[in-house]
């Protein structure tokens, strides 16, 4: 079980290095900082939007989750605000790339 | 003590969308640099670099044998969009440190280059195309800015302005501030007309030491300032989206190096792949101050002046990536040395290279001399 089979399944988690306890992220075998081995982090997760954009009729937003976790991913429904707090509905891997989609939280 | 390291020679393809194999580009251009320089023999050459993103193998070793050299040292570059100076950097390192005396780089880039999208980053989601990273870039800075899309439009219109005198340019058009504003929308805050385009297209040069290059060229010039920073691979992991932090940490340690400062500076090539890219570099190299890009530019015009992009930028040169940092190099080279043809600005002294890759994750400056 790593980070990314959870993302896979549809959970987003992030990886936490075992030994200093460092954020992780995008998944990767080794912290960073220590090369300790690394845990999963379960969610929930608080995230902000910190700037966006619209292509056709679907917004892509870069969020914040911590120092360490900017992700993009889209928002329906909804005309984004910065600093609007969200949190990932849904996410995957597909053919290799990851997705993330959005929600007001 | 290093040693000191020139520019010899140098030698262009015509930038396109054509299909041509990638070693015949990298061959047309290593002639041109030849033929460029009657004292030049290939058994002068000990090095040859190859900067591309081309899938092909063993284009270092390919070049030499089908251009006549026997290289004590040889290998290829990829750094994405700033393998051209990044290959340079690496030839001016082994003949400052005695490895070799003559080294040739060569780049060349195909239109279908793989080296467009970095699958590698996933914090993008399935926005990993280069035009959404740009999106963030301009709406970031349209809102730190108060900056309208009319007011970065001035970018396209300057360079696509300047790449009619570029020989070697892709597509050689003007435009007017209604063309680029009515191009297709790519997304809420780029069009069309806001972007490089890449392309195919190769570029050469050859570096030597000092003991060696007055009896290549009578007019060489010296690269004297070097600064490169990679602050991530990840698009997201940098700490603003306004500005370029890799280019500012390099091109301070390139003037550091030349022991010049930016206002000094007479001429600039900088990384302009989407029209925002202009104003974000000149205030991170310090030419600018914060939010005052888009003032240079507009003054630029005003003036017909050719000082940022004399050759049209990425925008109107087009953009064939492990090129582009070399065709750079070449046109300061050709500037310094009143070689520029039309494109000439008044007796410049001292020019300055900007290249970049992956959102600014990576940057490369060089200043150049005469």
């Amino acid at each position: 079980m790593n980070v990314e089979s959870e993302l896979e399944k549809g959970n987003f988690v992030v990886g936490e290095c075992l030994k200093c306890k460092k954020t992780v992220w995008p998944p990767s075998d080794y912290c960073s900082l220590c090369f300790g081995n690394v845990s999963i982090k379960d969610g929930p997760f608080q995230g902000k939007i910190i700037e966006f954009s619209k292509q056709g009729n679907d917004y892509f937003c870069l969020v914040e989750f911590n120092e360490n976790v900017k992700i993009i991913g889209k928002i329906t429904g909804e005309t984004p605000q910065i600093n609007q707090n969200v949190m990932v509905k849904k996410c995957g891997i597909q053919n290799g790339n990851y997705f993330f989609e959005f929600i007001s939280s | 003590m290093a040693n000191k390291v020139g520019i010899a020679s140098y030698g262009m393809t015509k930038f396109s969308r054509d299909d041509i194999k990638i070693e015949s580009i990298l061959l047309e251009s290593t002639k041109n640099a030849f033929q460029n320089c009657s004292n030049l023999n290939q058994k002068d050459v000990e090095a040859v670099l190859v900067s591309t993103n081309n899938n092909s193998k063993y284009l270092s070793a390919v070049l030499s044998e089908i251009s006549g050299i026997k290289p004590k040292i040889s290998h290829s570059v990829e750094s994405l969009c700033n393998s051209g100076t990044n290959a340079i950097v690496s030839a001016y390192s082994y003949i400052a440190s005695g490895l070799a005396d003559v080294v040739l780089v060569a780049g060349a880039e195909r239109y279908d280059s793989p080296g467009q999208v970095l699958e590698w980053d996933n914090s993008r989601g399935e926005f990993k195309h280069p035009i959404f990273w740009a999106s963030i870039f301009t709406k970031s800075y349209k809102r730190e800015y108060n900056v309208r899309d009319e007011e970065l439009a001035l970018v396209s219109i300057k360079n696509h302005h300047q790449s009619i005198k570029n020989p070697n340019a892709l597509t050689k058009k003007e435009y007017t501030l209604d063309e680029i504003m009515n191009s297709k929308k790519l997304t809420d805050d780029l069009k069309l007309l806001d972007c490089s385009r890449p392309c195919t297209g190769g570029a050469s040069i050859v570096l030597a030491s000092e003991n060696t290059i007055n009896h290549l060229t009578d007019s060489p010039v010296w690269i004297t300032g070097i600064g490169q920073k990679t602050t991530s691979a990840s698009f997201t992991k940098n700490i603003t989206f306004s500005a370029m932090e890799s280019s500012r940490i390099s091109a301070n340690s390139a003037l550091k190096m030349s022991k010049h400062k930016a206002d000094q500076i007479d001429v600039i090539e900088l990384h302009d792949a989407f029209s925002v890219c202009e104003p974000m570099a000149l205030e991170s190299i310090g030419v600018s101050s914060k939010g005052k890009g888009l003032e240079l530019v507009k003054e630029m015009i005003v003036t017909d002046s050719p000082k940022i992009n004399p050759r049209g930028g990425l925008m109107g040169s087009g953009h064939p990536l492990g090129a582009t940092g070399i065709a750079q190099t070449i046109e300061i080279t050709q500037q310094l040395q009143s070689k520029a043809e039309s494109r000439q600005i008044d007796n410049p002294k001292i020019g300055l290279v900007h290249n970049m890759s992956a959102a600014s994750t990576s940057s490369t400056v060089l200043v150049l001399e005469n």
